[in-house]
């Protein structure tokens, strides 16, 4: 039997913006393995980003339970929450949100500064991730000068810096093209596939929804569909769940 | 070899890694330089605001310290340990008279070597164009070891120039002010003649009231005193003596006088005009305000800075990294700006010193005095970062990802 890596179990969350709470996730249980790659998908305002912030440790729920690798993270403060995402977690953003005065490498060399690595050992490991990734002809550029799929393989080398056991990643073909979004996707179904990493994505392009290995869908806060073998989804399936 | 197995073989390279190597310099040094100099405009304005505090403050505090070292010139400079001073004489300049017995009850006290009569007293100096200036007169005796001003220019000596009937010495600084152009010129104090026998060099007043020194005997004609009238008598206690047993004994011996050690008279001298008259007070007024314009100009591009940053701040928290990863950061840029700045403002304060170095009441700035302005204005920089780090410290991880 496989073994979550994250686990959450009734989680509920509401986000207390006005006279009275906005719940924006109900009752969710959602699991997460090792080696597979996690869909979350719904309409705008449905909650998958905020499960995501949930999932990655970036948000306590208001009521509920989340494990990582069988321990309960509830209890833990936010710096000792940073110090389990700076272990555990690899983060893609939507806007890669690269440092602007940083080049390629150095973008990487923060997460491995974090960890405490030494300079020019973070830094031949910058630049080896970034061949890994297609940039090594890319190294010292900054991020204004390159384009949207290198920046995006940039954000992917930073945040497998770590070697981290699972990602996350928020729309990360949003801002791409057709070419580049996929093999950006590609190459995050590589990571879950081949390394055993779980990775949980959070999309609305219906292009990309046939490489997860599973899709929930969300609607109104609630899990409105678990799609297991969604590689076998027509694209008007595809579209419907979004 | 595949995309899969290329990255796999990166990242397992580094999987394991403990950390615990020399770190050599921080990653975020850079990133706080790179985040300085990405605006240039913004980067410049800062400095020369940072270096304009450091000159407001540099010249402020100078000015402060020629202002201290001043009022208490003649003190420092007299070579006594000891003086005696009519009883509550605020400082050296505002003298009273004393009974010039007082210079032989002095030194019939154990552990006196020598004591020696002193004259000071405002004078009315008259310039051939008419002009009148006020001076301050000091009365010593030629053969006197203490009270003279140690800077007389070689070949001259106080005992020829002090035993002419008639010869004062004045200072070159204020030579043009006097009206004095060379040697033996005959000028006027108090309606009687003088002659100028010699000139000493760097004995600066605050009151722009020149010191003019001759004998005794002369400024007690000049002043139209009577020959038993002193102000102070200064005191050289024998080798070996402890000052304050030997002030213990002269108190006792003459209750009606003030005793005190030459420290003791030059720092009240300098409390006075300093506390006392305003004039120090606003000197410090004006340093402080200098500080905080330069706290309210760092804080403001710190501010700036770290507002542009803040999104990249949110994904190194979204990522995990620790609030003092960022504090460091936003704090050697403080540093970065406060050492630059500084460099630039003393170095432009040490041009203004040297600039102006001939004028009656230059700044002061020594090395050590230097040196700790540059400290304060890094230190200023970095309580200017407080109001940045206030902000960091609210950051949300989760705001990258809207």
């Amino acid at each position: 039997m496989k073994r979550a890596v994250i686990s959450a179990s009734g989680v509920s969350h509401s986000f207390d913006t006005g006279p009275t709470p906005v719940t924006v996730l109900r009752d969710i249980d959602v699991e997460v393995y090792a080696g597979e790659l996690l869909m979350l998908v719904g309409p705008s305002g449905s909650g998958k980003t905020t499960l995501l912030h949930i999932l990655g440790r970036l948000l306590s729920p208001s009521s509920g339970v989340v494990t990582l690798y069988g321990k309960n993270t509830q209890a833990l403060g936010e710096e000792e929450l940073a110090a389990l995402r700076l272990k555990y977690f690899g983060f893609i953003f939507q806007a890669y949100n690269l440092f602007p005065v940083l080049t390629a490498t150095e973008n990487v060399m923060v997460m491995l500064d974090l960890l405490g690595v030494s300079r020019q050992i973070a830094r031949n490991r910058a630049r080896e991730l970034l061949k890994s990734v297609g940039l090594g002809h890319r190294l010292d550029a900054f991020p204004s000068q390159l384009s949207s799929g290198q920046r995006q393989r940039v954000a992917i080398a930073r945040a497998l810096a770590g070697d981290p056991k699972i990602l996350m990643a928020d729309e990360p073909t949003a801002a791409l093209d057709a070419e580049s979004g996929l093999r950006a996707i590609e190459l995050l179904q590589i990571l879950a596939h081949q390394q055993e990493r779980a990775v949980v994505i959070v999309t609305h392009d219906p292009r990309i929804l046939h490489f997860g290995d599973r899709v929930i869908h969300l609607e109104d806060g609630q899990i409105a569909e678990r799609l297991a073998a969604p590689r076998d989804l027509s694209p008007q399936h595809a579209m419907g769940a979004l | 070899m595949s995309l899969g197995k290329e990255i796999g073989r990166a990242t397992r390279q580094f999987a394991g890694y403990s950390g615990v190597a020399w770190r050599g310099p921080s990653l975020t040094l850079l990133i706080a330089w790179r985040n300085l100099v990405h605006d240039r405009i913004r980067f410049g304005v800062t400095l020369v605001g940072i270096a304009f505090s450091t000159i407001l403050v540099g010249i402020q505090l100078g000015m402060l310290l020629n202002f201290l070292q001043t009022t208490s010139t003649v003190v420092d400079r007299a070579g006594a340990n000891i003086w005696v001073a009519a009883h509550g004489v605020p400082s050296v300049d505002l003298a009273t008279p004393i009974d010039g017995r007082r210079r032989f009850q002095s030194v019939a006290v154990e552990g006196v070597a020598a004591a020696e009569p002193y004259l000071l007293h405002f004078g009315f100096w008259k310039r051939a164009d008419g002009i009148r200036q006020i001076v301050i007169l000091i009365g010593v005796e030629p053969g006197a070891e203490m009270g003279l001003p140690l800077t007389l220019p070689a070949g001259q000596s106080f005992r020829e120039a002090l035993s002419s009937p008639d010869g004062i010495i004045i200072d070159r600084l204020y030579a043009e002010k006097l009206g004095v152009t060379g040697l033996n010129q005959l000028v006027e104090i108090n309606d009687r003649r003088a002659r100028v026998v010699g000139f000493t060099d760097g004995i600066r007043t605050f009151t722009q009231s020149p010191y003019v020194f001759t004998s005794l005997r002369n400024a007690r004609w000049l002043l139209g005193r009577s020959d038993d009238v002193i102000t102070y008598v200064l005191i050289r206690v024998v080798a070996g003596q402890d000052p304050a047993a030997v002030i213990e004994r002269l108190s006792a011996r003459m209750p009606d006088v003030d005793v005190m050690t030459s420290r003791e008279f030059a720092s009240s001298s300098q409390k006075y005009w300093l506390l006392t008259t305003g004039a120090g007070i606003s000197i410090i007024c004006s340093s402080l305000l200098a500080l905080f314009v330069g706290v309210v100009i760092v804080a403001q591009t710190l501010y700036a800075s770290t507002m542009d940053r803040l999104p990249e701040y949110a994904v190194i928290r979204a990522m995990g990294g620790p609030r003092w990863y960022l504090y460091k950061i936003v704090i050697e840029q403080a540093v970065i700006g406060g050492v630059i700045g500084s460099a630039v403002g003393i170095a432009a304060v040490l041009v203004l010193v040297y600039l102006g170095r001939n004028m009656s009441s230059p700044p002061l700035v020594p090395a050590w005095l230097a040196l700790g302005i540059g400290a304060v204005t890094v230190v200023m920089c970095v309580g200017a970062s407080l109001v940045s780090i206030s902000k960091i410290t609210s950051i949300d991880p989760v705001k990258v990802f809207r």
